[in-house]
């Protein structure tokens, strides 16, 4: 595509702007704001790349995934603040699964080691393990709330705090992988992925398109279940003190 | 022929103390809940504890069986520091039943062996139908949902569940406070059943001002934060300072 042709794309944020503008919807600011910050990251991005996939050097590649892993903990973190050590625990966690997967796809051969593989393919799986790490810090926070009379009963009998929270965890780790492994039994049917029609746009082969598609939805499935598995047993600790003590137990009256 | 509180009234004083407390001091970032509460209670004794809400009765026992710990002070139980106990073996120690009886998915039998199941070992059925015979439940009851069973029948379950660790100490928080009168008396009859038979020491939270002195052999009385008497029961008919006296006169409301 040639830059004559992305001008005239334009014309798709001059529609919102006019129709906005017509009708007084007040979003003319924020069309434009979006569309000139898709421009500068997106065409920062792009050069970014060219650089880095030129350089063939594999320290450019790991300072891009050592960003891309910062940028997702400071998203995340942002939700589990009540987790004391939240950060490094999300550091350890994305971390993990970039190493775990990089190693079974370069080790087995299944992508060549370059830049122009790993790079988008760790962006795919830590964006999603981010993705991931919000939906179970939320869901395992009020699910701890919520059963907080069985965590305490459970502590009272003398059971140990990974006993407590069992339950708790448990749902949480479901609850948010459930979305991942839904979303993935309708795929193709309505709508395309969007790394398959962008390669079929740049004029792949489609069954190699829907191959390469394979292989991200099974890497976020592992993606989805090792974050909020993870997570989870990195969490739940920080929720008790050294005597086995719910922090904050502000359940139990005077 | 001794009964068992005559027994260890026998014993030296030091032997026959379950609890020791020496100014215990508890509070949360904004308020002092517990104020320097000092005494002592007596093995095999049933002591009521009594006091207006938010006098922190429930807060004191939170601390005895390890849930909370105080800032200050020391709590010495069966002669040893309650520091130096393992939390998990300290909450076997001393049980606790609270008014809400939180009762897990799945039947009776399920909740029954809650406790010895969280240590990887199994409840025999046999000694299942004992604990529903000692709370007067049958045997059918076993495999009925606790969730479908009266708030009567439920808080007698969860006593049961209580004793399946055999706690030396057992502490009630209002576990009456919920039920109909009928269901208020078998549970009374119940407890001091368990108190001669187990000879557990228990201490019993209740606003029921009667029962305190009927069921307890001792009470304490506490008011904000301070216990303010202690001793036989029915101090609660003659009390000595003015506070318990206001106490008494406003009932508890």
């Amino acid at each position: 595509m040639s830059y004559l042709n992305l001008s005239l794309t334009l014309i798709f944020v001059l529609i919102p702007f006019f129709l906005s503008k017509h009708f007084k919807l007040g979003l003319e600011k924020d069309t434009v704001i979006a569309a000139v910050r898709s421009i500068i990251q997106l065409l920062a991005v792009g050069y970014i790349l060219q650089f880095v996939f030129e350089s063939e050097s594999y320290i450019f590649i790991i300072l891009m995934v050592l960003l891309m892993i910062g940028a997702a903990v400071q998203n995340a973190r942002k939700k589990g603040v009540s987790i004391r050590g939240i950060t490094w625990k999300l550091i350890v966690t994305y971390s993990f699964i970039e190493i775990l997967t990089q190693s079974i796809l370069i080790g087995l051969k299944i992508i060549p080691p370059t830049a122009q593989y790993i790079i988008p393919i760790s962006g795919m799986l830590i964006g999603n393990s981010m993705v991931l790490s919000i939906l179970f810090l939320n869901r395992f926070t009020s699910e701890v709330e919520n059963r907080r009379d069985e965590t305490e009963l459970i502590l009272t009998l003398g059971g140990t705090t990974k006993q407590s929270i069992h339950h708790s965890l448990m749902a949480a780790i479901r609850a948010s992988t459930i979305p991942t492994i839904e979303s993935q039994k309708t795929i193709g049917l309505v709508q395309l992925p969007g790394m398959m029609s962008g390669q079929i746009i740049a004029g792949a082969d489609p069954v190699q398109a829907v191959m390469f598609q394979l292989l991200i939805i099974f890497l976020l499935l592992t993606t989805a279940v090792i974050t909020s598995i993870m997570l989870g047993f990195l969490s739940y600790p920080s929720l008790f003190n050294e005597r086995m003590q719910l922090i904050k137990s502000n359940k139990i009256k005077r | 022929m001794f009964t068992y509180a005559e027994e260890v009234n026998c014993l030296s004083e030091k032997d026959s103390i379950a609890i020791k407390l020496n100014n215990i001091n508890y509070g949360t970032k904004n308020v002092e809940i517990l104020k320097g509460i000092t005494g002592n209670i007596y093995k095999g004794k049933i002591t009521t504890l009594v006091g207006p809400s938010g006098s922190g009765k429930s807060t004191l026992f939170s601390l005895l069986n390890g849930m909370r710990s105080p800032q200050t002070g020391t709590i010495i139980i069966n002669g040893k520091n309650i520091n130096e106990f393992d939390p998990l073996q300290l909450r076997r120690e001393v049980g606790i039943v609270l008014q809400k009886a939180v009762m897990i998915n799945g039947d009776v039998f399920k909740n029954l062996s809650l406790p010895l199941s969280l240590q990887g070992k199994t409840l025999a059925k046999d000694k299942a139908i004992e604990y529903l015979k000692l709370i007067g439940l049958n045997e059918s009851f076993l495999h009925r949902q606790a969730a479908d069973l009266s708030g009567g029948q439920q808080q007698r379950i969860s006593i049961a569940r209580s004793l399946i660790n055999e706690p030396p100490i057992l502490l009630l928080d209002e576990i009456t406070s919920s039920l109909d009168q009928a269901s208020q008396h078998e549970i009374e009859q119940l407890i001091s059943n368990v108190n001669k038979e187990f000879a557990t020491t228990i201490i019993w939270i209740t606003h029921n001002l009667q029962q305190a002195v009927t069921i307890g052999h001792d009470t304490w009385v506490m008011v904000d934060g301070k216990l303010v008497e202690s001793g036989s029961s029915n101090l609660l008919e003659n009390p000595k300072s003015d506070e318990v006296k206001q106490f008494l006169k406003g009932g508890d409301k």
